[in-house]
């Protein structure tokens, strides 16, 4: 069976199961082990990638539902000649430890920002719910989202 | 290998499902999906509805708003209709699961999964809500209260799909509320939920009440004896304690990893006594909707 999507800007035409899990065909199929597998039932948060502007559980999704949409992994944000200024803040706020959980706090924050330049913490806390993180303690990760907002309006004002 | 279909139009779906009588119709998948990976359901056929864009509406139907099944709670939570006329529906869905979750949902499949524990499920029956069922060749609406039977159980025939719930726009109460007990505040199955709407008078008297509690029975749990004990009464503990008691009566909880029986039944009855704060901060208020013959009046 083919499914037709456009995966990090490139179209793609892939002959798989459609049955199988979007985190599988991703990981296993298209090597992108950005997004990861923890708990496997929408609890975690590790496996997000963005589907149409929106965050999605990739291993709540069926590789049939792919079709005809634009995914983003977080391989897909950063370019060849440096990270995307949001993991920049991540490095620079000490907001990864293990890393296991950064690909979806990242997508996560990425999708809140669009929706939401200035956001409070409160706000920041509640985007990043869905997203575990067993070593940092969250705050760090907070302190990155919050301060990458600030720069980036900063930014847009001058 | 199962085959997953996504019809685009109510048509296609149809004939998927008369051609695959036993294929599993779903929407979200969030909860589909972890029980097809644990094993627990094991379907030849899969029809994901997500495509069919007339089950995404949320639809002005003159008295009543249709709410359509494959609106996800995020889109719902955007939707300012729902805020405004359905408060208590809007505090449950921006307590269900996680952003993730809320982005991938929808309130047709909370519904149709039954769950005792299904957050928007309280807020339904408290708000009347009737469920409108439909196949190839008939549709029927059926009030919420009836078409749950069970712990994932419902009204629902082979061939079947819920197309989304009806609700009356007016709802003649000023105060909503919607609690939620849980181990954490995101990703939590509820322990104890409470939906509560109440009319209460200038003066503080309550004249109307209606209350729904989930997790603690098979299904969402009622108590008409608690609502008329309230009713010509103030909010104060007193009173409260003692439709407290028939909200405890009324529920028949079951001890899980989550909590106890026990537990589950003294806090049904505790969250009561929340709703006397609230008349206090008072920021709940349900607004009236502008109805088109309100102008003519």
């Amino acid at each position: 069976m083919k499914i037709r999507f456009c995966i990090n800007g490139k179209d793609l035409e892939i002959e798989t199961r459609f049955d199988r899990r979007v985190i599988d065909l991703l990981r296993e199929d298209l090597g992108l082990t950005g997004p990861k597998e923890s708990c496997g039932s929408g609890e975690c948060g590790s496996c997000v990638v963005i589907v149409d502007g929106e965050t999605r559980l990739s291993c709540l999704m069926l590789a049939a539902q792919l079709e005809g949409r634009r995914v983003t992994t977080i391989e897909g944000i950063s370019s060849p000649e440096g990270l995307h200024p949001i993991q920049e803040a991540f490095v620079e706020h000490g907001a990864v430890q293990c890393g296991f959980c950064t690909p979806g706090m990242v997508l996560t924050s990425i999708d809140l920002l669009s929706r939401n330049s200035d956001p409070t913490r409160k706000e920041i806390r509640d985007a990043i719910s869905g997203n575990l993180c067993r070593c940092t303690g969250y705050q760090k990760i907070v302190d990155a989202v919050e301060d990458f907002s600030r720069k980036n309006r900063e930014d847009a004002q001058t | 290998m199962k085959p997953v279909f996504l019809p685009r139009s109510k048509e296609e779906l149809w004939d998927l499902l008369s051609r695959y009588p036993d294929a599993m119709v779903y929407a979200g998948g969030t909860d589909l999906l972890v029980r097809l990976r644990k094993g627990i359901l094991d379907p030849k056929v899969l029809v994901c509805l997500e495509r069919i864009d007339s089950l995404k509406s949320v639809e002005d139907q003159g008295d009543r708003f249709f709410v359509g099944a494959c609106a996800t709670h995020a889109r719902l939570l955007a939707e300012p209709v729902i805020g405004r006329l359905y408060p208590v529906l809007f505090q449950a869905l921006s307590q269900l699961g996680s952003p993730h979750i809320r982005n991938m949902g929808t309130i047709g499949g909370n519904i149709v999964t039954a769950s005792p524990a299904g957050d928007t499920l309280p807020p339904l029956y408290v708000l009347s809500a009737r469920v409108l069922i439909s196949g190839r060749e008939e549709s029927r609406e059926v009030p919420i209260k009836d078409f749950i039977i069970g712990p994932g159980r419902t009204g629902l025939r082979s061939g079947e799909i819920i197309e989304g719930v009806r609700i009356e726009k007016m709802q003649p109460y000023n105060l909503a509320v919607f609690e939620k007990i849980g181990q954490r505040k995101a990703l939590s199955i509820s322990i104890v939920s409470l939906a509560a709407l109440l009319k209460i008078s200038e003066s503080g008297i309550v004249e109307k009440a209606r209350f729904a509690w989930g997790s603690v029975g098979p299904t969402i749990v009622v108590s008409p004896e608690a609502e008329s004990f309230l009713v010509g009464k103030r909010l104060e503990e007193g009173y409260l304690k003692e439709a407290a008691t028939f909200a405890r009566r009324a529920a028949s909880p079951i001890d899980d990893v989550r909590a106890s029986a026990s537990y589950r039944r003294l806090v049904a009855g505790n969250l009561l006594f929340r709703l006397e704060g609230h008349l206090k901060e008072n920021h709940l208020k349900a607004e009236q909707p502008d109805l088109p013959w309100k102008d003519q009046a």
